[in-house]
Order: C-alpha cells, then structure tokens, then sequence
C-alpha cells in the first residue's frame, strides 16, 4: 500500500494543521471538478436508493403516503371550493342593479309609462320591464316547475322594473339614496338592490377565504409532523447504520441527506396523491355543478387546480417534507450517542 | 502519532475510569493494549475515536488536540483511522463492496476511484471476487477481514483494533497480525486492544497494560 501525502504537513502548528487537513480532505476525491462530479452523483444515488428504500417496504410507504395525501387534499379541495365560489361571486359583481316589484294592481302601461319617467332619471343609465308574462316564461324554463304552473289560473308575479343605475361601485350612498327614492314610490311594492346579497355572499366567502387559510397552515403542520415522525422511525430503524457511518467519518450532513429525500419523497407523492384526488373529485362534481349553474342561467364552469397551483401544491409539500424531516434529524442526531 | 498526556476520564455513576494516562505511539509502531475486562481499554478506544472527551488531560491524535477540535470537525479526524471490532460492525443489508466503500463515498470520491480502491483494499485481505456477497454469507474470519479492508480502504495513518481476532481460531488470527504486520510497515500506527497473550508473545511488540485504569507497562 502507497502512502498519500498524510504526512506531508506533519511541521505545522495544531491549530493551522486542522484547517489545512480539512481542505485535504474536501479535496480528497482529486480535482475540484472530481469532487462536484462526485458530489453529484452521491446526490442522485441517494435520491434514488431513498426511493428505493420507500418501494422496498410498500405497505409502510403506501398507509403514509395515503393519510397524507387525504390530509392534503382536504385542504386544496377546499381552497378549490373557495376558488369557485369566488368565481361565482366575480360575475355577480357586474349585476348590482335594482329590481323594483311593482304592486299587482299596477297596469301594464302604467308600469311602461313608469319605466319610462325613471329612464330619465340622470342617475340611471338603464331601464329594463319585465311583464308578468315574461317573468312567468322565465320562470318556467328555469325553476323546473313547468308543468306545474301551467295549472295555475292567475299570474302570480309582479311585473320587474330591472335598474341599472350609473357609477353604482364607486358611489354607494348615493345608490343607497335612489333605492330610497324608488321604495317611496306609489307603484313600488318591494325596492331591492341586487347587490346587498352579493356583499353577503362576498362576506362569506371572505369567512371560507381566511377559513381555508388556517386549514392549510393546520395541514401544512400535520404534513410536516407526520413526514417527520416517518422518518424519525426509519432512523431508528438504521440506527446501526448511522452508528458505523460515523464511525468512518462521515458529516452529519451525509447521514441526514437520504432521510432528508426520504421525506422529500414522501411528501412529492402525497401532493401527486392530493391532486389526483381532488381531480377526481373535481370530475365526480362537474356533471351536476354544471346542471345547477344552467339552472340559474349561470355560465360557471368548475375550475381545476391549475398549473402553477398544482406545481406549487407539488413543492410546497415536498419542501415540507425535507423541511419536517431536517427537524426531526437535527434533534436525533444531536442525542445519538455512539456505541 | 497517538499522545496521552495525563488523561482522567471520569463518570459520575462508577469514578474514574482511566487515571492519568500518558504514553506516545510514534508513527509507524504497532502496540498491543491488555488488561483484564473493565480495566478501561474500549474507554481508552473511544477516547481516540473522539466519541467521548477525556475529563482531564491531552490526547493528541496526528498533531491535533482532541479536546480543541469542534464537533463538526470530528468527521474529518476520523477519517484519519481505521476502527476494526470484535463484532466487525458491518452492515447486514448491504454488499462486501458497499461496504468496504462506504469511508471512500463519505469522503466524497467519485464512483472510478471507488472501484478501484475497493478492489485494491478486497485484495489485500484475499476477498476478490466476493464483493457481491453480503456480510452474513461468510465466515467469521472473512467477516473480519472485509472489517479490515473497510479500515484501511481510505489509507489512514492509523489503525485502531478492539480485539479483533476475538472470535477466530489461532490460525486466522495469525493471518489478521499478518495483514496488521503489513500495514505496520508501510507506515501505519497500529494499536490494539486485545488479552489475547499468545498473539501478544507471537509478535514481540510494544504492550501497554491497563490495570484498574492505570497503565502499568508502557
């Protein structure tokens, strides 16, 4: 056996020694090129045999992967929902206008000639009448109870006065003021802004937003937790292993890296299990969500996770999963002794 | 090489383990460490391997104080040894190869290099061609030798061995102080914890004798 150049800096003083002996040995695989050659393929070896490690003891991998991905897919299904509903809501927004329910008495040409005196209203921008027989055609195409109505003898609805009335987003009081003036109108029976129940609505979705927000940290939490007591019990499950690799001198860092892609692992395929499940759900949903938006003449379609959601669902959990699994390892590694 | 300058190591529960050890192992020389069972030699072994601190005194392992060198830095000073067990210490799951090569990838050479030495180190204790074969499918005597060869793959400056022929007949023991015998004369400083007396007589080297935590011969 040759010997290396070991005792070639035998001279220096101990102090300076430590760091000359630390080079020498980063650079012990040859060349600075050698070493990152080396490095990488250290890497992509770990990456994989951590893989490996995860398919060798399927049944374990797999309850794990599951729970997580459930977990996971509770909190993006329900940022989904919040996602459709806000949809829901954005095209309200375009129809904050005043719907004025005309007593019965009220004749059609009466209610024209009415129209007609608030379309010169300066405030209004639009007037639109909807006679007694058109809400009732409507009604029946929509509200599925067609047969029904053709039964009755007398027109139940009022006559509609639909008012679009100008700047209505920028100047509330002064909507709030023409809603006042239609409500003290003879003819009037029930004066309602439209857009009061889209506020409400909004508000609502306002409370799912911030909902959906502390359910994804809670999750988030449980992601980590969950990855990091996985991998503490495949730690202890290699404790020897870690044991002799110290021994031969290896770094904390090499004995954390594969568990540290372990829980990347762990956490890629629960997020890919996540999206698989809420897609399906998705799926299993669009049918009769599409039915109900017709019914309420509607033109929402359901939207999916999209790309970039998706990508960030797929890193943010693996991120987790290292991040889980560092936790985990520096405690351990700081309290295992050598044997 | 190896420097033990009044070393006390103390624990709370039984006292005082070892009681002032000095002695110096120059580099290149072989000795024997004895003593009957608690006398405190794998106290001694794992102060060296720095996987304890000494209570009192100086150990200086290739120039480097134990006691100075940081945590983070204890990898590298391992690095400079070769630690061979009674009980080898392999790992069960993995290969002869993966093995023995687990100090080269630690210390970070590429895949060629690993080859190479690997097989270099598998043929200096006569494993050729059982590098596919996992640990628990050879003898005892095997087993110690891809101990070994996992030892000296890096080339350390020293080897530290407790009681490695502890398990094996006469016959592979005089073969293992063979292989020790070698390595000696390429340089490399060589102790050994054993009670083994009639491999001590055998080889007419240095022996240093723990009594009760004191060292009595030196």
């Amino acid at each position: 056996m040759r010997r290396v150049n070991k005792n070639r800096i035998k001279k220096d003083p101990p102090i300076k020694q430590v760091k000359q002996e630390k080079r020498q040995t980063t650079l012990a695989g040859g060349t600075l090129q050698d070493k990152l050659i080396a490095y990488r393929e250290l890497h992509t070896k770990v990456l994989f045999s951590s893989l490996g490690r995860m398919i060798a003891t399927p049944f374990s991998s797999i309850m794990t992967v599951v729970v997580l991905a459930i977990s996971i897919s509770l909190a993006s299904g329900f940022y989904v929902l919040v996602v459709n509903i806000h949809q829901l809501t954005g095209n309200l927004e375009t129809s904050n206008q005043i719907s004025l329910f005309l007593r019965d008495e009220v004749s059609d040409a009466h209610a024209k000639k009415l129209s007609e005196s608030i379309h010169n209203n300066p405030r209004v921008q639009n007037v639109k009448l909807i006679s007694k027989e058109q809400a009732l055609a409507e009604f029946k195409e929509y509200s599925g109870f067609g047969s029904a109505i053709n039964t009755l003898k007398v027109n139940p609805l009022p006559i509609v006065l639909q008012i679009l009335p100008k700047n209505t987003l920028t100047d509330k009081q002064g909507l709030a003021d023409l809603l006042k003036s239609f409500q003290q109108m003879p003819e009037v029976d029930i004066a309602q802004l439209d857009l009061q129940w889209v506020e409400r609505l909004q508000a609502i979705v306002e409370v799912a937003k911030v909902f959906a927000f502390i359910m994804n940290i809670l999750l988030s939490a449980a992601v980590l937790f969950i990855i990091g007591n996985t991998v503490r019990l495949e730690f202890y499950s290699r404790r020897a292993e870690v044991a002799i690799s110290k021994l031969v001198g290896a770094t904390n860092a090499f004995i954390r890296r594969p568990f540290l892609y372990t829980g990347f692992w762990i956490g890629f395929f629960s997020a890919v299990g996540a999206w698989f499940i809420v897609t399906l759900i998705m799926l299993i949903l669009r049918g009769s969500v599409e039915r109900l938006s017709g019914l309420y003449e509607g033109d929402m379609h359901l939207l999916f996770l999209t790309i970039p959601e998706t990508l960030f669902l797929i890193s943010a959990s693996s991120i987790l999963g290292v991040v889980g699994a560092w936790v985990v390892l520096f405690y351990e590694l700081r309290s295992t002794k050598l044997q | 090489m190896i420097h033990f300058l009044n070393v006390i190591k103390r624990y709370e529960e039984t006292g005082d383990v070892l009681r002032n050890i000095s002695f110096n192992l120059e580099r290149g020389e072989m000795a024997f460490l004895t003593g009957h069972s608690g006398a405190g030699k794998s106290t001694l072994l794992r102060l060296i391997a720095v996987m304890e601190r000494c209570t009192r005194g100086q150990i200086i392992v290739d120039d480097q104080d134990l006691s100075l060198v940081k945590e983070s830095q204890l990898p590298f000073i391992r690095r400079k040894m070769g630690f061979i067990y009674q009980d080898y210490k392999l790992l069960n799951d993995r290969t002869v190869f993966d093995n023995v090569a687990l100090p080269l990838i630690i210390a970070g050479y590429g895949h060629q290099e690993v080859n190479r030495r690997v097989r270099a180190a598998l043929e200096k204790v006569s494993l050729q061609g059982k590098e596919k074969k996992f640990p628990l499918a050879l003898s005892g005597g095997e087993q110690q030798r891809v101990g070994i060869a996992r030892a000296v793959v890096n080339k350390p400056p020293i080897i530290i061995a407790d009681e490695p022929t502890g398990n094996l007949d006469p016959e592979l023991s005089a073969e293992i102080m063979n292989l020790f015998r070698q390595f000696q004369q390429v340089g490399v400083t060589i102790l050994i914890a054993t009670h083994d007396v009639s491999l001590i007589s055998q080889l007419n080297q240095r022996v240093l004798k723990l009594v009760h935590g004191q060292l009595v011969v030196s």
